[in-house]
């Protein structure tokens, strides 16, 4: 790194970069005292130290590519997934994303502070220059972290995502022949798509002659719920089992007469019990109460 | 109806589809890609049957068949079309999950078509008589 004469470097940037790469020390310790710091590294003040001179680099990588406004700059990789850490452990302390912005915001002072000190001597448009080049510096500095963030939140909504596709469809056996799919939450067409599937797959790999839909955790139904329901019982029926729709709840029962929609031939009755019972019976299953001696399932 | 397109159906065509009688029941296998050709083959040749033997019902097994497309699907429906108006029932056995799902996205539920999920319990429904049927699943009551 050549020495640049007293007050009258080259461009801004390298001006910032040399003040960066000089000053590194200062800043980071300054940094260090700063509340974002404060409170992400807790164990030690050293370690804080570091973290703050391995972001200071960074940013000096930056200003050297000459790429001060671009997010996506070759420096802040290195930096990354600290500043993520950094970010998501803000957020875990309850911090908005405008609290983490305004933290964030606060270390700007202390470097431009600095660097103003550095610039007694020189021109004053110039001094002006390398501030505002410091200025967009630590704003995409911000834009990073939140970027980094931000998509952190969506890699963690597409995961869980995921999961709930697969743990909200169980196909439980309830008797020799007989499956049922409780279904909870609203039905989207991925997900309907996703019970259709799971359910003709237990079908045939069951032998089951009876399936039971259970919509007692659907909050609530439409057409297009219907039509999905609908859909899977037509499914299921061309391969040769007959599906039940239970756990249609009163006012359920009420909104689906009143927005007209109609479930056809499809058999439904009001729970999963009355649905297993029903479907026992036409099994030619009885249950039989050993104290009454009488049959239970109707 | 194929044959100036090329795909899937346009191999050479296998001919006919061997129709096995077990008494009463008429017994046909589907396997594989079929050509549109012998399935219109397989409609007259059953037709045939049926009307010369008296059967009483007639039992498909598509197990073996893994893509449907409309074409096949209409024949099926129409399979059950004639064979009810010749007195005798048709028994769909052993659609595949996506062949079921596909069907259904086509918009075709084959209404009038009965299903089975194996071979044994087709032969138990047809064997049957009506009253019966609501303990095998009969899932269309007959006209």
């Amino acid at each position: 790194m050549p020495e640049q004469a007293e007050g009258t470097a080259g461009s801004p940037t390298d001006e910032v970069r040399d003040f960066l790469r000089r000053r590194r020390e200062q800043i980071a310790q300054r940094w260090a005292d700063e509340p974002l710091f404060r409170a992400v590294f807790t164990v030690s003040r050293d370690e804080a130290v570091e973290a703050g001179k391995a972001v200071v680099d960074a940013l000096a990588q930056v200003a050297d590519a000459a790429r001060v406004e671009d997010p996506d700059a070759a420096g802040f990789t290195t930096v990354r997934e600290q500043l993520a850490r950094m970010g998501a452990a803000r957020s875990r302390a309850g911090l908005s994303t405008a609290q983490v912005s305004s933290e964030l915001a606060a270390l700007r002072p202390p470097v431009e502070n600095l660097l103003v000190a550095d610039l007694p001597d020189s021109p004053a448009d110039h001094a002006r220059d390398c501030v505002t080049t410091l200025s967009v510096l630590m704003g995409t500095l911000r834009v990073v972290v939140m970027q980094t963030a931000l998509s952190e939140g969506q890699a963690l909504i597409d995961r869980q995502r995921l999961q709930l596709l697969e743990v909200a469809t169980p196909v439980i056996k309830l008797w020799d022949g007989i499956v049922a799919v409780p279904l909870i939450g609203t039905l989207d067409s991925a997900r309907s798509q996703v019970v259709m599937e799971t359910l003709l797959e237990s079908i045939v790999e069951q032998q089951a002659r009876y399936a039971i839909l259970d919509i007692t955790g659907v909050p609530t139904v439409d057409s297009l719920v219907a039509q999905h329901l609908m859909k899977t019982v037509a499914a299921a029926r061309l391969m040769g089992a007959e599906c039940i729709v239970s756990g249609i709840r009163p006012a359920i029962a009420q909104t689906m007469v009143h927005l007209g929609l109609d479930l056809g031939t499809v058999v439904t009755r009001a729970s999963l019990a009355d649905a297993l019972g029903y479907v026992l019976h036409q099994l030619g299953v009885g249950i039989v109460n050993p104290v009454a001696n009488g049959p239970v399932a109707r | 109806m194929s044959e100036a397109f090329p795909g899937p159906h346009t191999g050479p065509a296998t001919g006919h589809v061997p129709v096995l009688r077990l008494g009463e029941v008429l017994l046909v296998t589907l396997q594989g890609d079929l050509h549109d050709s012998t399935a219109q083959q397989l409609q007259q040749d059953l037709a045939e049957t049926i009307s010369r033997s008296g059967a009483t019902g007639v039992i498909i097994d598509i197990s073996g068949v893994e893509i449907v497309d409309s074409f096949l699907g209409r024949v099926l429906a129409e399979i059950a079309g004639q064979t009810e108006l010749l007195a005798a029932r048709t028994v769909v056995v052993g659609m595949r999950p996506a062949v079921a799902i596909t069907l259904v996205e086509l918009g075709l539920s084959l209404p009038g078509v009965h299903t089975a999920l194996s071979t044994e319990v087709a032969m138990e429904l047809l064997t049957r008589h009506a009253p019966s049927s609501r303990f095998g699943g009969l899932r269309q009551e007959s006209p």
